[in-house]
């Protein structure tokens, strides 16, 4: 989707949709949201953007009665509501589509949409209602979805729009979306900015909550920022620049860029052949996965979460086991025996910042100098014969904390009392300061402020220069668009193909990701879909 | 939540102790005693003179043992509630030990009595170690029922194979070269009296095995470990931790642990091997554990307040008509309170501390 429908649309309404004065809330002595004012007018699609930590998804519970606020007013359609439950919001007309849906599995999309909202003890009037109701919605907003599948066999996006439809058959005017593209492929996410689209020309107001300028540009009406619990500004649309919204999360002026020189390649370090992995289920993760990375050069991997990723980092970061040859710097890695663990690979020269940093890559209740010496705990360096060698760990940590700018700069704190971007800079600390061969690094910046993912994107760049060879998977396709010098897309545990990205798009990338490889004839959304339903009920 | 170290320590603790026996003087007032006149009779009975404090640190060094035992496993996230049949298996090791020579001295008995207790509850602990660790069976469905293994196995040894002339299920008493110098002997040498009371050299064990635990777990590679991988499995997998190594080596060292008890209640005080020896030591074990935030100096004070309970409880239904089961209610109330109900006070706490504190938290924490 490309172009956007005229802005500034209907003749002005009397009252705003939802109207905020002042709210605040606090946790503890955490203040979440401080004296937050708003105005969203109806039939328009405000955004809301704001980093981590800032208070967007706060303000959202408030509004959605999962949290009570401290102080302030909530105005609905100009009228002073109450709402101290979730009961009271849809009875206002809210709908809520939560990032992580709120589904019944093993129900059906109509059993999925009925449930909380049955109109008495018989379920079939309520069902066929439903039915009627379901397949106006199709037709007119592009909501199609077979009403008597079930929810495990479809796609993310399809259990999306089951979400959005929970919320209409609710007769909700004002729906919230937090974070929806998280999980979609980009024909996905244009897909649904078309049906909020339609949506919006229906009178219908949307509050769209990302952290994503892009789509923000795309698509809003109007933007409000947040950072640090307060509202920084509110602006239209189309008077903003994705640099000036950048500049207002962060409250500094922020590279949006990266700045890197053209990668200078020299030998294979990586060189993976027809790995092939099986889940305790006995279901193949990885198909025959061939891929090389060469010294000074960033290998991205794009594609949608769950396609195989993950199960690749383990296997080279020496947690999971795997068939097939992998070697480095020429010899061969143990991917089944007895030095196939985590510790051999480090000792070889693998370093790996893994994608979830609060299951895998930090403990989140040890100090951070405890969390430095973690995986690296056998280095003499740490250690003093039988006993660790505290004193030094907490040299070493005040160093690092010192060159990558932890705050607060204090190795005492516990890794869990740090902000998503503070923790990923310690274990990036961890990872790059032994200077490996090969660095394997998922979703770096998942959860980290902007100005974080700046620094973090440079060390990265640092390190190639330094002609080291690094893997990175991630599934926000503009960080791999900017920081790889070779793209690589996996689909259902395959690798789709490679591109370089001066010569790829995100759309011919996106089509990949949906695993489409011909990419010379037009596609269309509903093959997209269908393709990816179809890879979906396989793997259920 | 940002609660300074000491209160979660020992603030919190306290409070849960007080309340718990605030309810148990309700339970006496209900049965028609004095409250105040039972808690006197109780304190004075356990610390009120040598002979109190004898057997207070007698009954506090089997729970040491069994409460690091728990805790050991506890950092490891593994719920080692085997203590009791650890400790039996470690009492047959024992007493093996002491009846296999006529020891000339307990100096030479005792090395080789630490080394067959703490085998054989290794030993006890390793099966089901190795069940959860390869298998998967929850190791507290396993423990436990190890438990019933080890007390039937005792029985069939000490009416078959151990058993000693006589009518009671019992061992041959142990050669007089294995009895531990107890607590009397020990004042006497520097002239102090010191009442007779099975209070022996073993509690000197018990101290340095707080040390070495400690020593272990934030000290050692080892223990980091231990610990890593009991806050997250996929982090230690990360980091190159094997988790079947871990459930091992933890299972071997906490069923070692349990098993030390009985150098302090069999070749201690029994001097031969009986059908129960370890009374319930095990189960309280768990308490001990759980009060002293598996931490050894927790473990050390809360062992020593339950064998407080333990001999106060004794004397409380030797001078009043409170009965035996008076004191396990007290016990229960206290474990309830520390362990089960520990939210409770715990929520209210932090709360005052961060009213009246002020001690902003330097980081925001997500919203």
């Amino acid at each position: 989707m490309t172009g956007h429908s005229e802005r500034g649309r209907p003749a002005a309404p009397d009252a705003p949709a939802i109207e905020l004065k002042g709210i605040s809330k606090a946790f503890g002595t955490v203040q979440a949201n401080k004296d937050i004012s708003i105005r969203v007018m109806p039939g328009t699609i405000h955004g809301i953007i704001g980093e981590n930590g800032a208070g967007k998804s706060t303000l959202m519970s408030i509004l959605y009665g999962f949290y009570k606020a401290d102080g302030g007013d909530i105005f609905i359609a100009g009228r002073k509501t109450a709402i101290p439950d979730s009961q009271a919001a849809i009875a206002a007309g809210i709908g809520m589509v939560f990032q992580h849906f709120k589904l019944v599995e093993n129900f059906t999309v109509l059993e999925n949409v009925v449930l909380g909202a049955e109109s008495g003890a018989r379920l079939t009037p309520s069902l066929s209602k439903a039915r009627k109701l379901l397949t106006e919605l199709a037709a007119e907003y592009e909501l199609n979805v077979d009403p008597d599948a079930l929810i495990q066999d479809l796609g993310v996006g399809m259990q999306q729009r089951v979400e959005i439809l929970k919320a209409l058959y609710r007769q909700a005017d004002i729906l919230i979306l937090d974070e929806p593209t998280g999980v979609l492929t980009p024909a996905e996410a244009d897909h649904l900015f078309r049906i909020l689209e339609g949506l919006r020309a229906q009178g219908k107001t949307i509050i769209l909550i990302t952290h994503k300028l892009r789509e923000i540009m795309e698509i809003t009406d109007t933007v409000s920022v947040m950072r640090r619990g307060e509202m920084t500004a509110t602006v239209k649309t189309a008077e903003t620049s994705p640099e000036a919204l950048a500049e207002l999360m962060v409250g500094r002026k922020v590279l949006l860029r990266v700045d890197k020189a053209p990668a200078a390649p020299k030998q294979i370090v990586l060189d993976v052949e027809n790995l092939r992995v099986k889940d305790d289920k006995g279901v193949e993760r990885l198909k025959s996965v061939s891929l090389n990375v060469r010294a000074g050069e960033i290998l991205g991997i794009a594609g949608v979460a769950g396609n195989g990723q993950s199960e690749l980092l383990d296997v080279l970061g020496g947690s999971r086991e795997a068939t097939g040859r992998v070697t480095l710097n020429g010899t061969d890695l143990d991917l089944t025996g007895k030095l196939s663990d985590a510790r051999t690979r480090r000792a070889r020269g693998i370093a790996h910042v893994p994608e979830d940093r609060h299951r895998e890559g930090l403990i989140l209740d040890f100090h951070a100098w405890e969390n430095v010496a973690f995986g690296y705990h056998h280095d003499p360096k740490y250690n003093r014969g039988w006993l660790m060698d505290n004193d030094a760990l907490r040299r070493d940590t005040e160093e690092k904390i010192a060159k990558f700018d932890v705050r607060p700069a204090d190795c005492w704190q516990t890794a869990k009392n740090f902000s998503g971007g503070n923790q990923q800079k310690i274990v990036i600390a961890r990872e790059l300061e032994r200077n490996p061969d090969l660095l394997l690094v998922g979703q770096p910046t998942r959860g980290v402020d902007i100005g974080a993912i700046e620094f973090i994107h440079q060390q990265i760049v640092a390190l190639r220069d330094a002609g080291k060879a690094i893997l990175l998977v991630s599934v926000e396709l503009d960080e791999i668009m900017s920081l790889s010098d070779r793209i690589a897309v996996m689909f259902d545990g395959r690798i789709m193909g490679e591109r370089l990205p001066s010569e790829t798009t995100e759309r011919e990338l996106g089509l990949l990701m949906a695993g489409i490889t011909d990419t010379d004839t037009p596609h269309t959304v509903q093959e997209v879909e269908a393709n990816l339903a179809e890879r979906h009920g396989k793997v259920q | 939540m940002s609660l300074p170290k000491w209160a979660d320590v020992v603030l919190i603790p306290l409070i849960n102790l007080l309340l718990a026996l605030f309810v148990s003087g309700l339970v006496v007032l209900l049965i028609g005693e004095d409250p105040v006149n039972a808690m006197q009779i109780m304190v004075k009975g356990a610390v009120g003179s040598t002979y109190g404090w004898g057997y207070t640190l007698f009954y506090a060094t089997n729970f040491i043992f069994t409460g690091l035992a728990v805790a050991v496993a506890f950092h490891a996230k593994l719920f080692n509630i085997g203590g009791e049949g650890q400790a039996q298996l470690g009492s047959l090791g024992v007493a093996l030990v002491c009846l296999a020579l006529p020891w000339p001295h307990w100096a030479l008995a005792l090395p080789f009595a630490i080394v067959g207790g703490a085998l054989f509850g290794a030993a006890w602990a390793a099966i089901p170690a190795y069940l959860q660790a390869r298998r998967g069976s929850h190791i507290v469905i396993t423990t436990i029922m190890f438990n019933f293994i080890a007390s039937a196995l005792l029985v069939y040894l000490l009416v078959g194979a151990l058993k000693a002339p006589g009518m009671a299920p019992e061992s041959a008493r142990f050669p007089e070269g294995t009895f531990l110098p107890n607590a009397r002997d020990i004042f006497a040498l520097v002239g102090i009296k010191f009442a007779r009371s099975p209070l022996n050299v073993s509690f000197l064990l018990g101290l340095i095995a707080c040390f070495l635990v400690w020593l272990l777990l934030w000290r050692t590679r080892l223990g980091y470990e231990i610990r890593a991988y009991g806050h997250s499995e996929p982090a230690a997998r990360y980091a190159g931790i094997a988790p079947f190594r871990i459930i091992m080596i933890t299972m071997l060292i906490s069923g070692a642990l349990a098993g030390l008890m009985a150098v302090n209640a069999v070749m201690g005080e029994q001097q031969r091997l009986l059908q129960d020896n370890v009374l319930g030591a095990g189960f309280v074990g768990i308490a001990v554990a759980l009060m002293g935030r598996s931490h050894p100096v927790g473990v050390l004070i809360a062992a020593v307040l339950f064998g407080a309970l333990y001999q106060g409880g004794a004397e409380l239904e030797f001078e009043t008509s409170v009965p035996r089961e008076m004191v396990l209610v007290i016990q229960a109330l206290v474990i309830l309170f520390t362990g089960a109900l520990d939210n409770m006070v715990r929520g209210p706490v932090t709360g005052a501390f961060l009213h009246f504190g002020r001690r902003r938290p330097k980081i925001d924490p997500a919203e």
